[in-house]
């Protein structure tokens, strides 16, 4: 990480890549920017640690004997994989790597609100995966990421405790960030940007926020009880201490219904940037997009016991989180109609990030609409707990929040790095991402209607065929994941230059030179306009 | 039995069709509009590409009405459709969830990593559970350790079965054949490994069944024996001056509490009064009983209930 790039560009000029180096100025730093870099490394690491398992998982699952793993074995993998990539990957995801770099340029702003605070959160997430990391080297945990009791508390002999720790220490990196966005929109943004000035990005920032504020700290209780009947026989959820298991059911999914906004909400922002971007128009209803984000924000909380429709709750309560659950599908909707909208009369041009962001679209609504199914409660009834379940919401979070995510990276990287990746080898792994994606999952979709539950570590032959189209999906996919990770290192030290400008799109983050300076900007921007009024104020630079 | 790679399960229950015809509605609308918006996608791309390099977009006109009323229709269509799938689903959702009242009650205790079946005549099964073809049957479970979920693929239903209380499902198969149990709420190693079969049979051969060989089950005392053994007659014997009340005719009758309150005697009240015997006082009577917590496994409780409902005749004791 210390070996930053050397700038070779005619006129050598200081920026935050150049401004110190060595590994002090790195792990000491208070700059956004750096410590969004700090962050893309930890995630990635993380990611390649979840997307391990989730190869071993679809090649034991090639054949329908569990023969490549024990049982138990098995059971850490699926739990370990979504684990590490839901609170070490996906939740900080966007939010800390492309937040936290983009927020306060995208404010006009210097730095966020608490500089200092934002590099602590990077500590303590670090510290969250280190217990996590320890917990999988000394034989990991087996209970799947939703950590369900009384097996949890009583009867799971494995890491629970180091693993919830590691979960409830990140909770705190997760606050953090989230308060220092919140305060950092309200406090600094620039002269003349008004709150409906504000980037769609920002207001989905902003969203997902407000949830990752109110909704984490249940979860860190809810792991604190856990502990407590864990660790004491305070009996919370046994049934035979005198406890209800259903209760840790509404606390868990109180939280982990709205963290699935967490995880996808920032990346509808980051789409919410990168189609008018490449459309070069106006974003179609743009207030309409903003509030929908806070919508999802506040209809995100009131869900959870979807979750719980045949787990024995009262068939009125499922009625009532029937009917709220569809509503969040309004929402959802009039985002995709608008991205939709926004591309009738522009200037499309099929770049990287674009093809990111309208798979992403294309990927979502299926996601979404089998989401919707989900939510009718007599389809439930036979698809809950199925691999119909696990398809949708890898729609939700492959192909909506980590489409999102990529098409982010693809999209500032230029202005992350100052570097130029390469045009063909990205336009092809976005493609064999999304044809990866769906031969995937889209068998899973069958596999589920036909009843084979999810987390079998063995399953009737009849299934076969269909398994081995989503293991050999999943190799494609594979394979889409390596291949940014090979061009993106290989643009650092061999790119070439990019112009402060490259896609000529407008937004303050594009006013400023790439890499933008330590200070983000040589003198205090103003804002005088909307955030997608095309033609850009200067002459929009040719496309390399 | 089956084909080597099925597309569409087997329908064999009365609720099967129902939920089927809901999911391809369902999926119909999911197909239109992920069709609709790929499609759109493609052709405005194509049709509106770039053609130079520093080409922009045509601005859209300025807070047009025209852009209002499309809003409203994009968020009213969703709308109405989604209000037709919540009625639609709450309807079979609420059928499932109740069981008609001639249903024959069998009992599922789950436990990792088995099944476990009695029928109401006492027979018991392990991972196979053989029901007759056209009746309603009503499961009535609970599990000895961790959450279970109970369920069969062909009669789309499933029910999650929790320690400490019980639930229920009911089924109505229509369809002779052998169909696949699941356990479909992680419980542990052999999660996968915890299913069999339910076999739906001819009615005459399912009392053939009934009435055939019980080699291979387990010894257990029935429920009138536990009531001997477990020295429950002493105190609930069928006389004014019992120091307990009186269980003869209890089940499905209206009990008056200490506390003014009035419940019903079903299973999860009897169950609750054997495990936690303070829980609910009768009117009347002194706090005295101990409990059974830990001393009887869920099956015996089964037992227990099933001979407390059996003592119907007023006279005494039946059976």
């Amino acid at each position: 990480m210390s070996a930053a790039p050397t700038e070779t560009g005619s006129e050598p000029r200081t920026h935050y890549l150049n401004d110190g180096y060595g590994i002090k100025s790195w792990l000491l730093t208070t700059d956004h920017k750096r410590i969004a870099i700090l962050y893309l490394i930890s995630i990635t690491v993380f990611f390649a640690l979840g997307g391990l398992m989730a190869v071993l998982i679809r090649l034991e699952l090639a054949t329908p004997e569990g023969d490549l793993f024990q049982p138990d074995m098995y059971n850490r993998l699926f739990t370990m994989h979504g684990i590490f990539m839901i609170f070490f990957f996906l939740i900080p995801g966007v939010p800390a790597v492309l937040g936290n770099f983009f927020i306060p340029i995208m404010v006009g702003a210097r730095d966020l609100a608490f500089p200092r605070l934002n590099l602590l959160s990077w500590y303590i997430f670090n510290i969250g995966g280190i217990f996590a990391f320890w917990a999988m080297m000394h034989g990991g945990i087996d209970t799947g990421w939703t950590f369900y009791t009384p097996y949890s508390t009583t009867y799971a002999s494995t890491h629970v405790l180091p693993t919830a720790l590691g979960i409830f220490i990140a909770g705190f990196s997760s606050i953090l960030t989230g308060l220092n966005f919140v305060v950092t929109v309200h406090r600094m943004r620039a002269p003349g940007l008004t709150w409906f000035r504000l980037p769609l990005f920002v207001w989905a920032m902003y969203a997902t926020s407000l949830i990752i504020i109110l909704g984490t700290p249940v979860v860190a209780v809810t792991i604190l009880l856990v502990g407590a009947e864990r660790l004491f026989g305070v009996g919370i959820f046994d049934p035979a201490l005198g406890g209800d298991p259903l209760l840790f059911q509404h606390l868990f999914w109180f939280y982990s219904h709205p963290a699935v906004y967490i995880m996808v909400l920032p990346s509808m922002g980051v789409v919410s940037e990168i189609v008018p971007a490449f459309a070069r128009r106006k974003i179609f209803g743009y207030r309409f997009i903003a509030y929908s984000s806070i919508a999802l924000a506040v209809l995100g909380f009131l869900v959870w016991g979807h979750h719980m429709f045949v787990a024995g709750m009262s068939i009125y309560a499922a009625t009532i989180f029937s009917i709220l659950s569809m509503l969040v599908a309004v929402p959802s909707a009039i985002k995709v109609f608008n991205w939709t909208a926004t591309l009738y009369k522009g200037a499309v041009s099929w770049e990287t990030p674009m093809l990111y962001a309208l798979g992403f679209i294309g990927l979502f609504t299926i996601g979404g609409l089998t989401g919707v199914m989900l939510a009718t409660l007599g389809i439930d009834l036979h698809v809950h707990d199925t691999y119909f379940i696990v398809a949708h919401f890898h729609y939700i979070m492959v192909g909506g929040a980590i489409m999102g995510y990529l098409g982010g990276l693809h999209y500032w990287w230029p202005k992350i790095t100052g570097k130029l990746y390469s045009r063909f080898w990205s336009r092809i792994s976005a493609g064999v991402i999304f044809i990866g994606f769906n031969v995937t999952f889209l068998p899973q979709f069958i596999l589920g209607y036909l009843g084979m539950p999810r987390r079998y570590h063995s399953y009737p032959p009849e299934f076969q065929v269909l398994n081995v189209m989503s293991s050999a999906g999943a190799t494609i996919l594979g394979v889409g994941y390596v291949i940014p990770l090979v061009y993106f290192i290989w643009s650092m030290r061999y790119g070439k230059q990019a112009s402060s400008n490259p896609w000529g799109a407008v937004g303050l983050e594009w006013e400023t030179t790439s890499p933008p300076p330590t200070h983000n900007f040589e003198t205090q921007p103003v804002v005088s306009r909307g955030p997608y009024e095309y033609p850009p104020p200067k002459e929009a630079p040719v496309v390399a | 039995m089956m084909q080597d790679a099925p597309l569409f399960p087997e329908q064999a229950s009365t609720i099967a069709s129902q939920i089927d015809n809901l999911f391809f509605f369902a999926l119909g609308i999911a197909a239109f509009f992920s069709i609709l918006i790929a499609l759109l996608i493609v052709y405005l791309g194509v049709r509106y590409r770039r053609r130079h390099a520093a080409q922009t977009g045509e601005a859209p006109p300025h807070g047009s009405k025209a852009q209002t009323v499309l809003e409203i229709t994009w968020s009213v269509i969703p709308f109405l459709i989604l209000m037709v799938m919540f009625i639609w689903g709450v309807k079979i959702y609420f059928t499932a969830a109740r069981p008609p009242a001639d249903a024959i009650q069998f009992y599922v205790v789950g436990k990792q990593w088995m099944w476990k079946i009695q029928h109401p005549e006492g027979r018991r099964e392990i991972n196979e559970m053989h029901v007759p073809v056209g009746r309603p049957i009503k499961l009535l479970m609970t599990s000895e350790d961790v959450i279970h979920s109970f369920f069969v693929p062909a009669f789309r239903i499933k029910q999650d079965v929790l320690p400490g209380r019980y639930t229920t499902m009911w089924f109505q198969a229509d369809k002779v054949g052998t169909y696949h149990l699941f356990c479909s709420q992680y419980c542990g190693a052999e999660h996968a490994k915890m299913g069999g079969w339910v076999v739906v049979m001819e009615p005459h051969e399912y009392q053939a069944w009934l009435a055939g060989e019980k080699s291979g089950q387990a010894e257990f005392m029935t429920g009138a024996e536990l009531f001997a053994a477990r020295a429950c007659n002493t105190c609930h014997r069928p006389d004014t001056s019992a120091r307990a009340p009186i269980l003869t005719g209890l089940f499905g009758r209206q009990v008056g509490l200490q506390d003014g309150r009035r419940v019903a005697a079903d299973e999860a009240y009897i169950r609750e009064s054997i495990i936690e015997p303070q829980a609910k006082i009768v009117s009347g009577y002194q706090p005295i009983m101990p409990t059974f917590k830990g001393q009887l496994t869920e099956e015996d409780v089964i037992e227990l209930i099933n001979y407390i409902k059996g003592l119907k005749a007023p006279e005494g004791v039946a059976r």
